[in-house]
């Protein structure tokens, strides 16, 4: 059972703090981060705790901590220290007791909305303060006042606490919605979940000024870890599914299709058709959905025939029914979608079946699943898929995927390689960086570990600040072929040097592998350097957990390498020549067209 | 619960809240004898505590908390 998966244990968590930090630590392949933890309130154990759910994510915190209580002063009148750590994420962590000036009963409308004004623009200038820095920021909104002098009334006056908090609250969110980089972690909603008494202890406030219970440190802890993992591309990207009594009650093997639990008709059906509707808005995101399940094929596929099962087989990329151990289905799974298998949360209500799975690929997420009522939780709870950004690819993420299977079904009739390629009549796409899309293409390069030769990570301000950069070299890459748009899938940013240009990033999606999209893409640098007068194209190699794939990428595109040192990490050097032959000739090549 | 009980339960929360199996207290044990033993601790093991005996220490309760006889003392009040 890992202890960060739901449910939590916080006091397990808090005591075992020590452990859990030696042993996560461990763990290979772990990403370092500067975060900046600034504060309204104390901030030592949500530091410590913060860490371990990072841990746990694959990232490796270091920490600047802010003054007890002097979050804004920190951030508006940084002493040059924050500036030095140079952060890459700034976390603000306020609560209801850093609002200063409350409306008075008898006031009236007019001095509680000035009063909301000038709180307001406190919070605001500390946030555009932060973002400043020019990294992601994370602001708490309000959790709610835990008394009310006036009763319900607080709740409907304009000079209520309830309704003031209440306002701020709509206003941050109009904020963070309208602002780029800017994230609010809603703290109101985690006092909701847990309760105002359990979530807002008045012992933990008076005695050693924590804005949060102690027990709930971890709940909040996980809550900002949720928004950091997804800002650094670590969220799990796909479902594997169980069918018995997970998406329907009973057996459909023994039941039949119209002998399953499911649908209005009872309590117990109801609460699968929601959790098969949560996994539907979830496949609206971008997650992947597939079906692990110890069955007939064709009984798994007559449960989604019926008219009232809200999940289709088409909404399903993967549909592995069949009577193999499920680790080994899931491995199969991840390899047919080219995924890794940590980035998968398999849900199944067999105890026995997740013990295999957690035993057999350990990287896999195994929540506890007990009652149908409680599925939806279990997911939502985790965490697992939070949105900090929703791009238009994500939307299409399924239809895309299900594509590629259709075109590996193509590949099998095909002589060559090559003959299947050009079958698949595609276009490049290629453009140096532009406003349209740098959204998206942040995103790519914070979340592609396997083609992705030097893993460095660019923030939103510092892909902005590479636009129309004269001293570097743009490219992003789009394919399109018979079955449909891929997206933006390639990017590659070169720093000029003389008439040297040195690849700082180069990444591309694991959904285009074995496309020739990267000798494409080079031509096109190719190109763009020769334009710009450069002799050579340097290029490095940092390995790390993830991107072994191309170890020798460069060597197969006619780089020589140059130097090399005993942890794998390599330099590699093209010299461009006039008249050099493209690599590419298997898609048609577009320059896309300005900014769209 | 008797003397002798509370204090195995105490002796097991501070083994597990520093992570040290082999740690052995007395009852004259303080924070400047444990390195990790700093006020963040001490709010970790109250909370332990509380958790552990099913009580709840009033602000009152966790003043001049001086050494681990004096949480004993406590505990034996609250859950003895």
């Amino acid at each position: 059972m890992n202890l960060f998966d739901y449910p939590l244990d916080p006091a397990l968590i808090l005591q075992k703090k020590r452990s859990l930090k030696r042993t996560l630590s461990a763990a290979p392949g772990l990403v370092p981060k500067r975060i900046a933890l600034m504060s309204g309130s104390t901030i030592g154990e949500i530091k410590n705790i913060l860490e371990l759910f990072l841990l746990a994510n694959g990232i490796q915190p270091s920490f600047y901590e802010g003054q007890y209580g002097l979050f804004y002063e920190n951030l508006v009148f940084d002493d040059g220290s924050l500036a030095a750590f140079a952060p890459e994420v700034i976390c603000i962590h306020t609560s209801v007791h850093n609002i200063q000036h409350w409306p008075e009963p008898g006031e009236g409308a007019e001095a509680a909305g000035q009063k909301l004004a000038a709180e307001l623009a406190r919070f605001k200038a500390a946030a555009k303060a932060a973002l400043g820095f020019g990294c992601p920021v994370i602001l708490n909104n309000f959790d709610l006042p835990v008394y009310r002098v006036m009763g319900n009334r607080e709740g409907s006056a304009a000079e209520g606490r309830v309704r003031f908090v209440r306002r701020l609250n709509e206003a941050l969110a109009q904020l963070a919605d309208a602002t780029p980089n800017l994230y609010l972690n809603d703290l109101a909603y985690l006092q909701a979940v847990h309760g105002m008494d359990a979530f807002s202890s008045q012992t933990a406030w008076y005695a050693y000024k924590y804005a949060v219970s102690i027990d709930c440190i971890p709940y909040l802890c996980q809550s900002l870890a949720n928004i950091i993992k997804s800002l650094f591309g670590r969220n799990k990207k796909a479902l594997a599914l169980d069918l018995d009594n997970t998406l329907w009650g009973g057996v459909i093997g023994d039941d039949g299709p119209e002998g399953i639990v499911l649908g209005n008709e009872s309590p117990a059906g109801m609460a699968y058709s929601e959790f098969q509707s949560y996994l539907r808005a979830l496949s609206g995101l971008g997650v992947l959905l597939n079906v692990c399940s110890k069955n007939e094929p064709a009984n798994a596929e007559a449960g989604f025939a019926r008219a009232d099962s809200v999940l289709k087989k088409e909404d399903f990329v993967s549909f592995k029914a069949n009577w193999e151990p499920k680790h080994l289905n899931l491995a199969a799974m991840a390899k047919e979608i080219n995924l890794l298998p940590e980035s998968f949360v398999f849900v199944d209500d067999n105890p026995a079946e997740r013990e295999i799975v957690r035993r057999e690929l350990p990287a896999v997420t195994v929540p506890e699943m007990t009652a149908p009522e409680d599925y939806i939780k279990a997911l939502d709870r985790g965490g697992y898929f939070e949105v900090t950004a929703l791009s238009a690819d994500d939307r299409k993420r399924t239809e895309m995927y299900r594509q590629n299977a259709q075109r590996a079904a193509l590949e099998e009739s095909f002589g060559s390689y090559e003959d299947y390629l050009k079958s698949l009549a595609m276009v490049g796409e290629f453009g140096p960086f532009d406003a349209a899309h740098a959204e998206r293409i942040t995103q790519l390069i914070n979340k592609t570990n396997q083609f992705n030769l030097t893993t460095r990570r660019y923030s939103a301000a510092e892909v902005e600040g590479l636009l129309g950069d004269e001293g570097h070299i743009t490219l992003y890459g789009r394919l399109l072929d018979k079955f449909g748009d891929n997206g933006i899938v390639t990017a590659l940013i070169g720093a000029v040097k003389g008439d040297t240009l040195d690849i700082e990033l180069w990444i591309m999606s694991c959904r285009t592998f074995k496309r020739q999209l990267e000798h494409a893409m080079f031509d096109q640098l190719c190109e763009a350097a020769a334009a710009r007068g450069i002799k050579r194209i340097v290029g490095h190699y940092y390995p790390t957990a993830k991107n072994l794939l191309v170890k020798d990428f460069y060597a197969t595109i006619g780089f020589e390498k140059t130097a090399g040192d005993a942890a794998g990490n390599a330099e590699f050097v093209y010299p461009l020549k006039a008249g050099r032959a493209p690599l590419c000739h298997v898609m048609e090549i577009r320059q896309a067209k300005g900014a769209e | 619960m008797d003397k002798q009980e509370i204090f195995d339960a105490v002796q097991q929360i501070f083994r597990d809240n520093f992570d040290d199996e082999e740690l052995v207290i007395t009852r004259e044990t303080c924070a400047d004898d444990i390195e990790d033993w700093d006020s963040l601790e001490q709010i970790n093991l109250l909370t332990a505590m509380e958790k552990k005996f099913g009580v709840k220490f009033k602000l009152e309760d966790v003043r001049g908390l001086k050494n681990v006889g004096d949480l004993l003392d406590l505990l034996g009040r609250l859950a003895g």
